[in-house]
C-alpha cells in the first residue's frame, strides 16, 4: 500500500514538474544565453565546416531547420520565448566550429537538446545555413522576445 | 469487448482505470477516447527523428515539452503453448532537456486463450553529463505493476525462458508483479553509428525476490549521413537500420548467461517527413529457452510543444 502511494506521490510530481518546466523556461530567465557560444574549446571553434564547398549543404540544412529546430528558435530564426534568435550577432559571428560545439553538445540546463543524434554532416549542414542567413533578413525586433519578457 | 485485469488491491491505477474497465466494456468510448486524444495533440507542430531499437535504449531523451505517441506490437511464436500477439502504448515526454519520463500500458492477445490489459510502468531517464562525451551514460529507473500474464518482451531479464509464457491466461493473470528496474545506459556515436549498451537490473518488490538481472546492446546507422535538399519520404537519411542483442543475466543468486533466453534482431526505423516513425524488428531466438522468432513493429509521433499548450490550459503564459 505504502509503495502504492509513493507511486501516486512520484507520478503527481513528475506531472507538476513537466509542466512547471515550461513555465521556467530559462532561455526567459536570462539573456545571457549566447554566452555558452565563448564556452567551446578552441579546438573545436577552430573547426572548418566539412560542407563549406558544397552548393547544396545550406538548402539542406534548411529543411533540417524546419524539421528541428524551427519549433523552438522560429520559423524566421528570430528566436521565440523558448530560445534565441540565431539572427543575433553573437551566433552570426560565431565561426562554424562553435555552431558545429553547441549543436553537438546542447545546452542541457537551458533547454537545448544534444543534436549529435544528427549525423556531422547533418550538423554541417545546419550550420551551413545558419551562416547562410543574412543580416537583412533580420528582423527590427529580432531580439525582442527576450527583452520583452525581462 | 476486452476484459481488463486490475490488481485487485490496487489503489493507484484503479482509480485510472476502474472507469476505463467500464467503458471499455460497454461501448466504443477507447477509439473515441484515442480519437479526442489525436484531436487535442493533432494542432500541435510535429518532428521526429528516432532510433530503430524497440528493446535498447540509446542516450538521446525526448526534446523538452514535447509528447511522443507511441504504439507496440509483439507477435511471438510458443512451443508447448499458443502464439501471443503483445502490445504496448507508450507516452513519452521530455520534461527537461536532461529528463524524460514516460508511461505504458501493456495488453496482450494470446491466440486460442484471451485478450488481457497487462499492467502499466513508470519509466523516467536521466541525463547524467550535461555534453556529449564519448561515451554517454544515462540513468533509468522504472516502476512496473504488470501481471504475470504481461508477454510484451520489452526486456528479457533474469531467468525468462519461453515456458513461462505458455501459462493460459486465466492462471497467469493471478500474479501480481511490483518491479523497480534500473538500468545504465552506455551509448556512443561515432561517423554516424550508435552503439549502445544497456544493464538491467530489477527487484520484485513483492515475494522477496532476488534482484534480477539483464542486458541490450545495439549498433545503428542511417543509411546515408548528409540529408537531401528536398523533402522526401524514401531519401536514405530517413531510413535508420541496425542490430540489436538482447537477454538475461541471471539473478544475483545465478549470474550469468545460461538458463535464460537470449534474441538477435535487426532493426530499422523510417522516419517520415509527415512526422511519423515506422519501426520494424524480425527477431530470433538464439538458444532454447527463448521463443523461436518474435516479430516486433512500432509506429509512433511526436507533437512538439505539448507541455506549453498544456501549461496554457492551465493558465500558464502564452
Amino acid at each position: 500500500m505504502r509503495l502504492r502511494t509513493f507511486a501516486l506521490v512520484l507520478f503527481l510530481l513528475t506531472c507538476g514538474v513537466a509542466l512547471a518546466q515550461d513555465r521556467s523556461n530559462p532561455a526567459v530567465k536570462n539573456n545571457s544565453v549566447y554566452t555558452e557560444l565563448a564556452k567551446a574549446p578552441k579546438k573545436a571553434a577552430t573547426r572548418r565546416n566539412a560542407l563549406a564547398t558544397d552548393p547544396d549543404a545550406a538548402a539542406a540544412g534548411s529543411k533540417l531547420f524546419s524539421l528541428h529546430c524551427a519549433e523552438c528558435h522560429g520559423d524566421m530564426a528570430e528566436g521565440t520565448r523558448k530560445a534565441p534568435s540565431l539572427l543575433a550577432d553573437e551566433v552570426q559571428q560565431a565561426t562554424p566550429g562553435t555552431l558545429f560545439w553547441l549543436l553537438t553538445n546542447g545546452v542541457a540546463r537551458r533547454g537545448m537538446p544534444v543534436w549529435s543524434k544528427l549525423p556531422e554532416a547533418q550538423r554541417w549542414q545546419l550550420v551551413s545555413f545558419i551562416k547562410a542567413m543574412t543580416p537583412a533578413s533580420k528582423p527590427a525586433d529580432a531580439e525582442q522576445p527576450h527583452s520583452a519578457q525581462r | 469487448m476486452l476484459p481488463i485485469t486490475l490488481h485487485p488491491h490496487s489503489s493507484f491505477p484503479v482509480w485510472m482505470f476502474s472507469e476505463a474497465t467500464a467503458v471499455c466494456r460497454s461501448s466504443r468510448a477507447l477509439p473515441l477516447g484515442l480519437l479526442g486524444l489525436v484531436l487535442l495533440v493533432g494542432a500541435l507542430p510535429l518532428h521526429a527523428q528516432e532510433s530503430p531499437y524497440i528493446v535498447t535504449y540509446d542516450h538521446y531523451l525526448e526534446e523538452p515539452g514535447s509528447l511522443e505517441v507511441e504504439y507496440f506490437s509483439t507477435f511471438g511464436t510458443q512451443r508447448a503453448g499458443n502464439e501471443f500477439h503483445a502490445f504496448w502504448a507508450e507516452f513519452e515526454y521530455g520534461a527537461t532537456a536532461w529528463w524524460t519520463t514516460e508511461l505504458y500500458f501493456d495488453g496482450q492477445t494470446t491466440f486460442n486463450d484471451s485478450t488481457l490489459f497487462t499492467g502499466f510502468r513508470w519509466e523516467n531517464r536521466f541525463r547524467l553529463l550535461q555534453r556529449e562525451h564519448f561515451i554517454n551514460p544515462v540513468l533509468y529507473i522504472e516502476y512496473e505493476q504488470t501481471s504475470g500474464a504481461d508477454k510484451i518482451l520489452k526486456e528479457v531479464e533474469g531467468h525468462d525462458v519461453e515456458a513461462d509464457y505458455a501459462v493460459p491466461n486465466a492462471i497467469a493473470r493471478q500474479e501480481h508483479d511490483h518491479e523497480i528496474e534500473s538500468k545504465l545506459l552506455l551509448s556512443s556515436t561515432f561517423a554516424g553509428w550508435n552503439i549502445a549498451e544497456n544493464t538491467i537490473a530489477t527487484k520484485n518488490v513483492t515475494g522477496g525476490n532476488p534482484w534480477e538481472f539483464g542486458y541490450a546492446i545495439g549498433a545503428s546507422r542511417p543509411l546515408a549521413l548528409k540529408a537531401s535538399a528536398q523533402r522526401c519520404s524514401f531519401c536514405p537519411e530517413n531510413f535508420i537500420a541496425g542490430v540489436e542483442m538482447y537477454g538475461g543475466l541471471g539473478d544475483r543468486y545465478s549470474f550469468g548467461l545460461h538458463n535464460t533466453s537470449h534474441y538477435l534482431a535487426p532493426v530499422i526505423a523510417w522516419n517520415l517527413p509527415s512526422d511519423w516513425t515506422l519501426r520494424l524488428s524480425p527477431g530470433f531466438g538464439l538458444n532454447d529457452n527463448s521463443h523461436r522468432f518474435l516479430l516486433r513493429w512500432g509506429v509512433s509521433r511526436e507533437f512538439s510543444g505539448f507541455g506549453a499548450a498544456v501549461s496554457r490550459l492551465f493558465g500558464g503564459r502564452q
